[in-house]
């Protein structure tokens, strides 16, 4: 996917730009297993896969899910702070109807038409309104956790639908349902992205959005669509977590969800001015958050202890991601000889 | 006349790649309006930065009041009594005219701020200068030319020795400068020595006592402005000897003018260009002459989309066309490589071959991707044919010379098989290799029947491969000359220095 890595093909798998993340990750699974024995076995139990992997990709689900759409949103040079809210009002919307006695097809489409209007809303303010995307979507980030509760009446809302449990903690064809949801909006997003031009162009404005315009390019378009695809994700990662637990609470859930897809952007390699973005780096990123959360619970780390424990984490990993860091480690290696095709001026290889 | 304030000697700088100045000589006395000139690379900037302590000189000798000073900053600067004023104004808009004049020095009363005396104080600056404002209104709610005043005015009142003001009249009206130079002519008068910027030669005229040119990071001279002629400038600044015409001969190829692509009836933008008349045809080369700050890119953003009209129509073949945006223009045939190729043109992170395909795909519409064979067979021609090193599609853009990237930017319009090509700069900054293949490309690029606008600062590169050159100067096109062969760098000279003959 990484096509800018092709010249430099040869200085090997060190440079990719997702060896970092996939070796956190694989460390920390690892780690794991000094604490769980059986931490990487996966069992069947009555035809369903059960086991910490499977765990850490159901729990993940959501998150992987705004993460994808934050993709979009970062790699147009913007932001969006309000995929937390986004999933309170999609889950609190699709229970509220539920629970009033209608359809899940009317829950559902009510909850997803909801997530893409707020999406809109979001993108309109950015391109239209020219406001920063930081405080655009934190008008949404804020007043969004009051509109889910006025949806919820300011009470919890519980529901009794299996066919509505399916979404986020049943099974399907052996797998959670969840996992083949984010499964299929992954290869969506990036059929979407890397087989159309679409990938580009957002590329292209994300990486120089005056340059774009000139190559004829009509940014404002495209950023709204990212919005509006952001605003779905969350609003599908919404009925997911409500489904999980048959509840929709307008105050908890999906509360700061947007930092951690943040996160996993910037940890998948994306760069938060925009430009290139790499869909595998995110579902990475996702995957080292969720994977930090579960081992902080089967290491039985002291719960006052966590948060110091992940920040501590966290920073490790945006430090092996960062080239002037890594750099002060590799200066004095001395210099691979070059490969004699490549004759080119520049010796300097970009990662 | 006085001893100078300041006096700079030898001054050199260098970046990676680039020698900015060399053997720099600058002077400058009390009671002075003296204008530095030169064309965009010259060395203008670097050499007021070097005065303002942003750049450290790699050698030479900086003296103000007779005393050898290393200028270690621009605090630094601004306390040995060097104050600049730069054209986008650098103060708070959203606090008060008074506040800003005093921020970081208010006067204090019991060790509380004095606001009566801060604005007494600020009222009576600016009365000095003849300027009746209110101090209180926020600086934000002020013009810009107003906003530059006040950041002379503090300037000033920081006890500034030499003030530096850098193309402050760049987007000033006619009254607006002419209240700016008032200003000057009184502190002019106070003994301020002033250091002026601008592209406006009749402004330079009017208001500067001595020039001094550079060209290339080095310096041309000094000289008294009565004594130099407005064509003696032009001459000087873009070093185009009057002597050196034995290239001529080789002059343009011949006109085969083909049909009229676009015919722009009194196009014009307010505080850009106005109104121009002017057609382009299929197979001509038209050649834009002009100084920096003429007009001659902004009149080819105008045709372009780029920036739109407010006045005047644009005819194509089919009739008048509404050119609201660089689609449209795509869409009629028309490209456009823009002067500044990093900010305008190239997205710098993604690669060549991203960069090349990107126009043909914005009109393919991102539903309809160019086959990966299809990308290959493109890309690689043109790396071929334009010659573009490292030959590698694969490569940041950001990692090649400026020739090359102005090959990859050439090539993202010509696969395009565009009907119009304008070229801003095309040559600028890149290597003589690299710019006469970039000329040969344009002549057969129209022998091919496209229509090329070609820009450029330097004239015989203009009249080499131009059949039609227009003059253009403070934002006017003064005159249309026909290259027929006896034109030469002289007449076009003549023309910027004096505008169309009749004015």
């Amino acid at each position: 996917m990484n096509r800018a890595d092709a010249p430099s093909r040869h200085l090997g798998i060190l440079k990719h730009s997702l060896f970092w993340p996939v070796t956190v990750l694989i460390v920390m699974l690892l780690a794991n297993v000094i604490f769980t024995r059986d931490f990487l076995a996966i069992r069947i139990e009555q035809g369903h896969l059960y086991g910490s992997l499977i765990d850490i990709l159901l729990f993940g689900a959501p998150l992987i899910l705004v993460a994808l759409g934050m993709t979009m949103v970062i790699a147009t040079g913007g932001v969006d702070l309000s995929v937390g809210a986004t999933v309170a009002i999609s889950g609190a919307l699709a229970c509220d109807l539920i629970a009033k006695g209608h359809g899940l097809p009317v829950a559902i489409g009510a909850a997803i038409g909801a997530s893409l209007l707020l999406g809109l809303w979001n993108g309109l303010l950015v391109t239209r309104l020219g406001i920063q995307p930081i405080i655009a979507t934190l008008i949404l980030m804020v007043a969004g956790r009051g509109i889910a509760q006025l949806i919820t009446g300011g009470q919890i809302i519980t529901i009794n639908n299996q066919g509505y449990k399916l979404i986020g903690g049943g099974y399907w064809l052996g797998l959670p349902f969840a996992i083949i949801l984010v499964a299929v909006a992954l290869v969506v997003t990036v059929v979407l992205t890397r087989r159309t031009a679409l990938g580009l162009l957002i590329e292209s404005v994300g990486g120089n959005a005056q340059a774009s315009r000139l190559a004829g390019i009509r940014s404002s378009g495209l950023i709204v669509l990212a919005y509006v695809f952001c605003g779905l994700c969350a609003g599908v990662a919404g009925l997911m977590i409500s489904s999980n637990t048959l509840s929709a609470d307008g105050n908890n859930a999906g509360l700061w969800i947007e930092l951690d897809a943040i996160l996993a952007v910037v940890l998948g390699g994306t760069a938060l001015t925009g430009g290139r973005f790499s869909l595998a780096g995110t579902v990475l990123g996702a995957l080292i958050i969720q994977t930090l959360d579960t081992t902080i619970y089967t290491a039985g780390i002291p719960p006052r202890t966590t948060l110091v424990f992940s920040a501590a984490v966290v920073t490790i990993v945006c430090l092996l991601q960062s080239p002037a860091f890594r750099a002060r480690f590799t200066r004095k290696r001395p210099e691979r000889p070059a490969d004699p095709v490549s004759t080119g001026p520049k010796q300097e290889v970009t990662a | 006349m006085a001893a100078p304030v300041l006096e700079m000697e030898g001054i050199s700088k260098g970046f990676p790649g680039v020698q900015a100045l060399q053997d720099v000589s600058f002077r400058l006395f009390p009671g002075e309006v003296h204008g530095l000139m030169g064309e965009n690379g010259a060395g203008k900037s670097t050499l007021i930065k070097v005065l303002t302590g942003v750049h450290t000189a790699d050698a030479g000798l900086v003296t103000i009041d007779d005393v050898d000073t290393l200028i270690r900053g621009p605090l630094h600067a601004q306390r040995l009594g060097i104050s600049t004023v730069y054209q986008e104004v650098n103060l708070c808009p959203n606090l008060s005219v008074a506040e800003n004049i005093f921020i970081g020095r208010e006067p204090r009363r019991f060790g509380r701020i004095d606001w009566k005396q801060i604005n007494r104080r600020a009222t009576e600056l600016l009365a000095r200068l003849g300027l009746d404002l209110d101090v209180t209104a926020q600086l934000g709610s002020c013009s810009l030319a107003v906003q530059q005043l006040i950041a002379i005015v503090r300037a000033v009142d920081l006890k500034a020795k030499v003030l530096i003001l850098d193309e402050p009249t760049s987007s000033l009206d006619r009254g607006e400068v002419a209240r700016l130079f008032s200003v000057m002519r009184r502190l002019k008068a106070d003994g301020v020595a002033i250091l002026f910027v601008s592209h406006f030669l009749e402004q330079i005229y009017e208001i500067c006592d001595r020039v001094t040119v550079l060209r290339n990071g080095g310096l041309v001279g000094e000289y008294p402005i009565g004594e130099l002629s407005r064509l003696d400038l032009v001459a000087k600044m873009t070093g185009q000897e009057l002597t050196a015409l034995e290239e001529l001969d080789e002059a343009s190829p011949d006109v085969v003018k083909g049909e009229r692509l676009l015919a722009l009836e009194g196009v014009g933008r307010t505080g850009a260009i106005d109104p121009v008349d002017l057609d382009l045809h299929a197979g001509e080369v038209v050649g834009f002459a002009g100084l920096l700050g003429s007009g001659r890119s902004e009149l080819a953003r105008l045709i372009f989309g780029a920036d739109s009209a407010d006045t005047g129509v644009i005819r194509t073949g089919g009739g008048p066309v509404a050119l609201k945006g660089p689609r449209a223009a795509i869409d009629q045939g028309i490209a456009f490589c823009p002067e500044d190729r990093k900010g305008d043109g190239l997205i710098m992170d993604l690669t060549v071959e991203e960069n090349i395909i990107l126009a043909l795909q914005v009109s393919r519409g991102w539903l309809k991707p160019l086959s990966q064979r299809k990308r290959e067979e493109l890309v690689g021609s043109y790396i071929k044919a334009l010659r573009i090193h490292p030959p590698h599609p694969y490569a940041l853009v950001k990692n090649l010379s400026g020739g090359n990237q102005q090959k990859v930017l050439l090539a993202r319009w010509l696969i395009t098989r565009p009907k119009l090509l304008i070229l801003d700069e095309p040559t600028r900054g890149i290597d003589i290799g690299a710019k006469t293949e970039i000329q040969k490309l344009v002549v057969s690029l129209a022998g091919d029947g496209m229509g090329v606008v070609f820009i450029s600062a330097e004239l015989e590169e203009v009249l080499r491969i131009s059949h039609k050159i227009e003059v253009l100067r403070d934002r006017r096109l003064v005159a249309e000359l026909d290259n027929d062969g006896t034109l030469t760098p002289e007449h076009i000279l003549q023309t910027i220095a004096n505008g169309a003959a009749d004015s």
